[in-house]
């Protein structure tokens, strides 16, 4: 089972690296856990065009000159935890709704008309109204249409993950929101989510049902993010060991204005979230980067071959959204809010390839 | 000339098309590489959409269209995925990748040797991308493959021929076209390997992110030529002493 050492251990390798470890793991082409520690100290603010450059030239490598594009679909806002940063909390009082099946179907052809491939879909934790069999249903329904589909919903046992793989799911984003157990307890008030160990499972328990992909990731602005980053960095080298089949993907959403007025409780610079990108990527260049539409375009743009590897574009956190652009209880303001194809153009402009379609339904046997 | 599965090829380089910064890009570098044979993720293009990006810029006329199955876990997906591509008209032909490990993207030995058995008996021309292993080479050669990929260094690494012993055993033993494949990064490395005699070798990644691309496609295009040239006309033995050009050997005693 994975575990995470304490904060205050973690905090002792970073803050204790100095510039010669941060230029060391500048030259390597193994960084390990300790040079991911020196990439995501202060020592390394100071060299942060350096691992722009570095990051930039394994992105290269790895991933070429391209952007794959995605587009979250919202099933429902009801959830049964409360988590102080999210608007979608039990207790905040805002719009709720569950798209039926047909609903939902008819949002996604939004998008596919829109020619997006990729799909997450996305719900608040409510078992009881949106559970394994719902999902089921609507993975089958959608396969044919998507290339690939992923979720980002509560957390499930490995048996209801395969369930989901064989109707079509071909991954699962499962976010820690923060690997400080000490913040974690403060910040989630109760439901199931409250148990940080139960949580920190779950990953795992989705790469063993045999998933094409795991996304893992942090909310930041509720930690130390170079913390958050190290023990993402972990998480990711204990994954890659146990499940060699499983691709990885990590996001660091910023926390965004949402229902509730949940105030930061630290800030996270975009230099901030820059080195923390950088550094991720040198660690594992392989590693799939998610940058959405939480944040603003003028960095998403600037940020475009330099080390994520998936936009989302033309979100919408409300469910029913898409054919209602009017409707209320969005999780968070969006921070980017061109069209689809304005975020393509904007690729392209910078001479990059907005991938639309980058796996097929072929590969799961229907 | 090259002669694959009773086709000709003009050009021993082989052209990929991911990674490039957008399709026309592609399609410049391309045609600056003279080559005749493209090979094409599946799972990156729409071939029931005729304006896909990518195989809207391949003139199907002048490449020979080589579908991949990159990303295919096992047997059983690979040989979906290109069963999907003949049904839609990718043709007969099929760069078989059986990946499963999602990071180094190494080709899987077992599944790809089952997959290339149950392809050829569905009339399928298989071009296998392997490790370089002479014995899997032979096996796959055994079942019926059209010619044989073996790898310089792992996919993307611009590393070159790191399996070198390994891929001179595999040409002296085929029987089929032998197609050097991955890992090669620049235009000395295609160079080495038609020199040592291989038939031709598949270039994308170091082409797709060079800074100047089209430039780059001429530059391997060269090399291609210079090697394969050089390999034609006998290159000399590498020797660890320094050798006169005109041998002096005392042969006055023979009567």
């Amino acid at each position: 089972m994975f575990q995470i050492p304490d904060f205050k251990e973690l905090q002792r390798l970073v803050d204790g690296a100095d510039e010669a470890e941060v230029r060391r793991a500048l030259q390597s082409n193994h960084v390990g856990i300790n040079g991911l520690a020196a990439l995501l100290s202060p020592a390394a603010e100071s060299l942060l065009p350096e691992l722009a450059a570095r990051s930039v030239e394994i992105t290269a490598q790895r991933f070429g000159n391209t952007i794959q594009i995605y587009a979250p679909l919202y099933l429902s806002n009801f959830c049964v935890n409360r988590c102080a940063y999210c608007g979608f909390s039990a207790e905040n009082k805002i719009s709720r709704r569950m798209l039926t099946l047909e609903e939902a179907e008819q949002e996604t052809m939004i998008l596919h008309n829109r020619e997006i491939n990729h799909l997450l879909l996305v719900s608040g934790e409510a078992p009881a109204r949106l559970g394994v069999d719902y999902l089921e249903e609507l993975a089958r329904r959608l396969r044919d249409r998507f290339a690939s589909i992923t979720i980002e919903v509560q957390p499930l046992e490995t048996e209801e993950y395969r369930r989901l793989f064989e109707a079509g799911i071909t991954g699962v984003a499962v976010y820690q929101e923060t690997y400080d157990r000490r913040i974690y307890t403060d910040v989630h008030l109760a439901g199931k989510k409250c148990d940080f160990d139960y949580r920190l499972e779950v990953p795992a328990k989705v790469a063993a049902a045999g998933m094409r992909e795991v996304g893992i990731g942090a909310l930041l602005g509720l930690s130390d993010w170079r913390l958050e980053g190290f023990a993402l960095g972990m998480h990711l080298a204990w994954l890659r060991r146990q499940y060699w089949q499983t691709a990885l993907s990590v996001s660091f959403p910023r926390l965004r204005p949402a229902a509730g007025d949940f105030e930061p409780l630290v800030t996270v610079s975009e230099r901030n979230l820059s080195q923390l990108l950088f550094a991720l990527r040198i660690f594992d260049p392989d590693v799939g980067l998610v940058l959405s539409t939480r944040e603003e375009a003028r960095y998403r743009d600037g940020m475009i071959g330099l080390a994520p590897t998936r936009y989302s574009a033309g979100s919408c956190t409300a469910p029913g959204g898409y054919s209602q652009p009017e409707l209320e209880g969005e999780q968070f303001s969006v921070g980017d809010l061109r069209t689809i194809s304005q975020v393509c153009q904007d690729i392209k402009r910078r001479g990059c390839d907005p991938v639309r379609k980058d796996w097929d339904s072929t590969f799961q046997a229907a | 000339m090259l002669t694959i599965a009773g086709r000709i090829f003009h050009s021993r380089l082989f052209g990929g098309t991911g990674k490039f910064s957008s399709p026309q890009v592609m399609k410049d570098a391309l045609e600056a590489s003279g080559c005749e044979m493209v090979t094409v993720a599946l799972r990156r293009i729409d071939l029931k959409n005729p304006e896909d990006d990518i195989m809207s810029m391949l003139d199907r006329q002048r490449y020979l269209f080589l579908p991949n199955t990159s990303g295919a876990r096992d047997a059983n997906e690979a040989v979906r995925l290109a069963h999907l591509a003949r049904a839609s008209g990718g043709g007969n032909w099929l760069k078989l990748e059986v990946t499963p490990d999602p990071r180094t993207l190494l080709p899987d030995p077992v599944e790809t040797l089952k997959a290339a058995e149950e392809l050829v008996k569905d009339d399928f021309i298989v071009l296998p991308y392997i490790n370089a292993d002479p014995i899997l080479a032979l096996r796959l050669q055994d079942v019926g493959t059209a010619a044989i990929m073996p790898l310089g260094s792992p996919i993307g690494t611009n590393q070159g021929i790191l399996t070198l012993p390994q891929i001179e055993i595999i040409i002296e033993q085929a029987r089929v076209p032998v197609v050097v494949d991955a890992g090669l990064g620049a235009p000395s490395h295609v160079a080495q390997a038609m020199e040592i005699g291989a038939d031709a070798v598949l270039v994308n990644t170091a082409i797709a992110v060079a800074g100047d691309p089209v430039k780059m496609a001429r530059a391997f295009a060269q090399a291609v030529e210079a090697g394969r040239t050089a390999f034609e006309s006998g290159l000399g033995k590498k020797s660890s002493r320094a050798e006169a050009s005109s041998p002096q050997v005392g042969l006055e005693f023979l009567r």
